[in-house]
């Protein structure tokens, strides 16, 4: 299969040392939130470890000091052994208490740290330029919400109060061996030596094929998406069997990297297991050893207890060793998402705000209140001085460049004015750089050079939110979202009413075939959408647009899905929607725009010509050429 | 359910049933080590005999040494049975889609497939895996454990028994709390991934609505939701480890009074005591690694339901038995067609369409947003099936042929047409795998798609991405039809195909159809009346009825949604910009 072309991949490759910062940055990031739970888990962690020790000093002690001495004294008495066990109670009690209170909070944490983890993700998301999203493979940013953050649930849940506790055994359980006697433990550790190496082994070569099955993942659920996306297409052509055997090929690649991964990671438990096994032979034969021939005056009590920090000592290890698989796994997704987290946010330097304004004795004023009326409302930093500006719609382009990458300029010299209530139309060929002109306006993308002013002011200056409020748009492509077909319309005034919502419908001749769906205004959309003709997506983004009801309209290709019929009727809607307002045109249709105050031709990045229709044709230039074309061919 | 999920190991059923057969001799090694044990300090160093510890160790390290290999060889064969159950799973599905009509696909949408084929198989794999391994194991220990310490002790043993009864009844009952969360949970995280969907896929609108912040409002509520549940779920869950801990101590409590008892009265030694304490550790790890194993399998539940769907779904549209293979000519008859979306359905989308379309005609149809223009011709390629009355092509009912034949006869390019990531050489051939170099460059001349191929570096090597995101749509529409004909169709079916096309190249296509490939039949659905001004009828739709049949003239007289998109669309030129490009 051909490379993965230009699209940038949010996958990133998983080395050691980069692993070891993503750890540091994601216990950061979840301490700083939750450091005072952390250290509350650490102490009932410390507990509950506690508790257990002395659980387990109680069954060394319960032979040696309380069953033999009755066993060798044949004296019944029972009481010593029932106080005993009075104290081990109230510890294992205290153990089960601090156990409960820590799995508790742990869950606490970690759901907490999931529900912040996806809040910023999708926050910073928000954020971001539009340019990531024409980088970025959109499946590839939906995975971090799925796969990446839930291999995260698995580590925060049961990895890293795993791993806590465990440390805090090792050590615990370490000290306690120390005391008992020093040759065994030093016995023990050599037994964990060769554990390490043997996970070591196992663990580095599942860690290479887990990097492996998550990229044969990735090609699979890449190959899945786009088939199930093109799935009617491939009936129409019966190109069933090629998809199958395309697919299981892919399939059959993550299923051996799969295999191998889980394989070698699946090995890892029974062989810590096992050699924990001969630690334990190791120690029980050297212990028996020394017990026997009480060297150092070590008992059968002690070795007992050793046997049995011994177990205690290497279940942990096995139990870290375990989790490893899952700490790799979940490093690489949080690589993934921090990558995100880390890209940079879309810039706003812009201080020129909208403001709701009234006019009194001919000069403009700011106004608490909805007025109906708008204006820019411009901070003078040198004089300190604040001017308003009526929100007209009045927009200049002054020789304006443009690049979506630094060496490759798509637009050239852009002069262009429009006066408030003017309707310019785009005309060329497809990328000719229409749409990219209307992107500059909302300022999705900044220019190389030049400059553009609205109502005279540099868009520069002015905050980005308030640019977009002041500009309607209507896109080719329609996007719904999920939520009553009211709430879609809302969604450019969420505080209009039902009133407003059916006047807005009604004037995109939408209202017709809203009232006939199942439930009406109130029929749930899913799916973008999904139930509706692509004809009545447009309808409902014009009625979306007409409600937000801005000075300036960008409509690109806003009727194109639009039978010409039904584009008449919306048409009177769209002329009453453009009167008094600004409105930039891009369509093929002439309907559309021969009505335009002015028409600019586009070649190339270039405005080659402009004028009204009429002047166009008397020009018998480019336009005159298209426009003659279809008369030719007609 | 289960039935179905487990009926995909298939080859792997020996790796699935050897994966627990190891686990259990595993198992069985793990319980013999505490007894020899007990065996090595109660004769051994009790009895001060060294040569007995040496021997009973020897035994513990022959033990270790069987344990580590069951160990491997389950680790393996769970590693291939749960990977090769996925790689079946994935297979079955994926094959079983391609089976699906178009009302299945509808039915599923394309975000719940891929979520099935990924997701879901992955979360299957994950517990089949613990299921083989630990579900297996874990009983076995306790039951093995159980028998060891019957073997020790009958008495003593019996307060373990008792203990399991009593936590097993208290983890079941916390796995009933949970499950009905767990699933609401599931729901409302394809409902958070479905809203993250939209704002990707919206992203444009989002930002110049400046609705951002409402976005994340509603994220922010709907990922809050998820929190609170899991929450409760997971406070509950929380119960699990220290109602285990407190039966484990209490059991521990009550054997060493006891035990202590009857040592004192010689019924029992220090070894066996230590023993059965060790006996109750695992039986301990073991009861939590069965409730990790519940929580699994009831979380993966939801994804199993979800599969099976998948699987059970009946394709709405079979190949019928013995199915017709030949097609005779391109002729189409609809007889009285009704056709209606689902069954439920108020009102049927087409009512009474009769048309007689004969081989090589060329048929234009217009109408208006939703007049079921595409539903009809829908109908022809037996992409849905008729709610009542009949299609013929070729004077055959399109239900009596074999599906790939009446589909390669009737070429149809759809209204929301995909490319493929591929070269564009690739995505020609999926019209016709053996197609020559030359017979794609010829096709591509017929759709006026040759001179902006050749135009590119690559030419026809040219490679698309995915959903053919490089080219234009007017570009991708003439690789559309230029695959469409690479099939050499006795039909051909154009679902508004040239929208995106100007009107020139538009008719510079028609007229190449008309010339290169007359004996086709051509159907041709448009918005712009100069796309099928010059077929030889036209059909008029309106709300799922054909409102008028006619050349352009005939109509012209006398149908009056003819001649009101006829007005609106002339009255001076009905020139279109875009997508002027140079000679075809």
């Amino acid at each position: 299969m051909p490379g993965p072309g230009n699209r940038a991949a949010v996958r990133t490759k998983g080395s050691l040392k980069a692993n070891r910062n993503t750890i540091g940055r994601l216990l950061g990031y979840v301490g700083k939130r939750y450091g005072v739970q952390l250290v509350f888990v650490l102490c009932c962690i410390l507990v509950s470890v506690y508790c257990n020790l002395q659980g387990t000093m109680f069954l060394q002690n319960l032979i040696d000091d309380y069953i033999m001495p009755m066993v060798t004294a044949h004296s019944r008495d029972f009481s010593p052994l029932l106080a005993a066990m009075g104290r081990v109670a109230l510890f294992y009690a205290l153990g089960v208490l601090a156990s409960f209170a820590y799995n508790l909070t742990m869950a606490f944490v970690s759901q907490g740290t999931m529900r912040d983890l996806r809040d910023e993700l999708f926050h910073h998301m928000e954020e971001l330029p539009i340019r990531y999203f024409d980088t970025h493979a959109h499946g590839d940013i939906m995975s971090l919400y799925t796969n990446d953050i839930d291999t995260l649930r698995q580590m925060l849940g049961q990895s890293l109060p795993q791993i806590i506790n465990s440390s805090v055994t090792i050590v615990g359980v370490l000290a306690c061996m120390i005391m008992l006697n020093i040759p065994l433990t030093l016995l023990t550790l050599l037994m964990v030596g060769v554990t390490l190496f043997v996970t070591k082994k196992l663990a580095g070569n599942s860690a290479r094929y887990f990097v492996k099955q998550q990229n044969d993942l990735g090609r699979v659920n890449g190959n899945i998406e786009e088939m199930m996306n093109g799935q009617k297409v491939v009936k129409v052509f019966c190109h069933e069997q090629e998809s199958v055997e395309e697919f299981n090929r892919l399939n059959d690649e993550l299923f051996d990297s799969a295999n191998n991964a889980n394989k070698y990671a699946n090995m890892l438990g029974p062989a810590n297991a096992q050699i924990g096994n001969v630690s334990y032979v190791v120690i029980a034969v050297a212990g028996g050893f020394l017990a026997l021939s009480h060297i150092g005056g070590f008992t059968l009590g002690g070795l007992a207890s050793f046997l049995t920090f011994n177990r205690s000592f290497n279940m942990p290890i096995n139990q870290v060793s375990q989790q490893l698989n899952f700490i790799v796994m979940a490093m690489a997704g949080a690589e993934r998402v921090f990558a995100l987290l880390d890209e940079e946010p879309e810039v706003d330097e812009g201080y020129v705000t909208l403001v709701h304004a009234k006019e009194e004795n001919g000069t403009l004023t700011e106004s608490s209140e909805r007025t109906g009326m708008w204006a820019w409302k411009h901070y003078h930093r040198e004089s300190g001085t604040t001017d308003y500006v009526r929100l007209a719609g009045d927009v200049v382009f002054d020789d304006v460049d443009f690049a979506y990458v630094p060496e490759k300029t798509v637009l050239h010299n852009i002069r262009m004015f429009a006066t408030p209530g003017q309707k310019i139309a785009f005309v060329g060929a497809t990328g000719a750089g229409k749409t990219t002109i209307t992107n500059l306006i909302n300022r999705f993308y900044d220019i190389a050079d030049g400059k553009i002013r609205y109502d005279g002011i540099n868009i520069n200056k002015i905050k980005k939110a308030d640019l977009r409020h002041s500009l309607g748009i209507v896109l080719q492509d329609t996007h719904l979202f999920t939520g009553t077909v009211a709430d879609n319309i809302r969604y450019g005034k969420l505080d209009a009413t039902d009133e407003e919502v059916r006047a807005a419908a009604k004037l995109a001749n939408a209202d017709g075939f809203i009232r006939r769906l199942p439930q009406g205004y109130q029929t749930m959309l899913s799916g973008d959408g999904a139930s509706l003709s692509q004809g009545q997506r447009q309808l409902l983004a014009i009625a979306r647009a007409a409600i937000a009801d801005p000075p300036v309209l960008i409509l690109d290709e806003a009727t194109s899905s639009i039978d010409t019929r039904t584009e008449k009727i919306v048409q009177d809607g769209m002329d009453k929607l453009m009167k008094g307002r600004t409105t930039f045109v891009i369509a093929h249709r002439l309907s559309t725009i021969r009505n335009s105050d002015c028409i600019m031709v586009l070649d190339q990045g270039r405005i080659i010509e402009r004028g009204s229709h009429e002047e166009l044709l008397e020009e018998k230039g480019k336009y005159y050429q298209l426009y003659t074309g279809k008369i030719v061919n007609a | 359910m289960l039935k179905i999920i487990l009926g995909e190991v298939r080859q792997y059923k020996k790796d699935a049933l050897l994966t627990p057969l190891c686990m259990i001799l595993e198992v069985v090694m793990e319980m013999v080590v505490p007894l020899l044990m007990a065996s090595i300090i109660d004769d051994g160093v009790n009895a001060g005999d060294m040569g007995h510890i040496y021997r009973v160790g020897l035994w513990m390290l022959a033990a270790a040494g069987v344990g580590l290999f069951a160990g491997m060889m389950g680790g393996k064969y769970g590693a291939s049975a749960s990977c090769g159950l996925a790689r079946n799973l994935r297979k079955s599905m994926f094959a079983k889609i391609q089976t699906f009509s178009f009302e299945n696909l509808d039915k599923f949408s394309t975000a719940g497939l891929v979520t099935r084929l990924t997701t879901d198989v992955t979360n299957i794999q994950n517990s089949f895996q613990m299921v083989l391994r630990m579900g297996v194991r874990a009983p076995m220990s306790i039951i093995v454990a159980m028998a060891m310490a019957f073997y020790v002790s009958p008495r003593l043993a019996r307060i373990y028994l008792v203990a399991v009864l009593v936590l097993a009844a208290l983890l079941f009952a916390i796995i009933f709390l949970v499950r009905p969360i767990f699933d609401t949970v599931f729901k409302k995280y394809d409902d958070l991934n479905a809203s993250v969907q939209e704002n990707i896929a919206g992203i444009r609108v989002v930002k110049s609505f400046v609705r951002e912040d409402h976005e994340k409002k509603k994220f922010s509520d709907a990922s809050g939701n998820i929190y609170k549940l899991l929450l409760k779920a997971e406070s509950i869950l929380a119960f699990n480890s220290p109602i285990m801990m407190s039966t484990v101590y209490l059991c521990i409590l009550l054997i060493s009074w006891i035990g202590a008892n009857m040592i004192v009265g010689s019924e029992l030694t220090t070894g066996e005591l230590m023993s059965l304490l060790t006996y109750c550790m695992n039986i301990l790890m073991h009861l939590m690694m069965l409730s990790m194993c519940f929580v699994m399998i009831t979380m993966s539940m939801t994804n199993a339901r979800r599969i099976s769907e998948v699987l059970l779904e009946e394709p709405t549209i079979r190949d019928p038995a013995d199915g017709v293979t030949e097609v005779a000519d391109g002729s189409v008859d609809f007889d009285h067609v009704f056709f209606a979306y689902g069954k439920d359905a108020e009102e049927p989308v087409l009512q009474d369409v009769d048309l007689h379309i004969a081989a090589g005609e060329t048929i234009g149809i217009i109408g208006g947003t939703g007049s079921a223009k595409s539903t009809l011709i829908n109908l022809i390629s037996r992409l849905y099936d008729v709610t009542e009355g009949c299609v013929k092509v070729g004077g055959v009912d399109v239900r009596r042929y074999d599906l790939d034949t009446l589909r390669n006869e009737v070429s149809h390019v759809l209204q929301n047409n995909v490319l493929f990531s591929g070269t564009i050489l690739e995505n020609l051939r999926w019209g016709n795998k053996e197609a020559t170099q030359e017979e794609c460059e010829r096709a591509c001349r017929l759709a006026c798609a040759h001179s902006f191929i050749s135009g590119m570096p690559d030419g026809y090597n040219t490679y698309i991405e995915q959903g053919g995101s490089n080219v234009s749509g007017g570009q991708r529409q003439r690789l559309c039809i230029a695959r469409a004909l690479l099939k050499q169709p006795k039909i051909l079916i154009l679902d508004d195909s040239t929208s995106a096309v100007d009107t020139a190249t538009d008719a510079k296509i028609r007229k190449a159809f008309r010339e290169e490939i007359p004996d086709t039949t051509k159907i041709i659905i448009a918005q712009r009346i100069s796309s099928v001004m010059d077929a030889d009828r036209i059909v008029v739709m309106d709300n799922g009825r054909i409102h008028g049949v006619g050349s352009h003239a005939q109509l012209l007289e006398s149908d009056a949604i003819y001649q009101d998109v006829y007005a609106s669309q002339t009255g001076g030129g009905t020139g279109d910009f875009d997508e002027k490009e140079g000679e075809c």
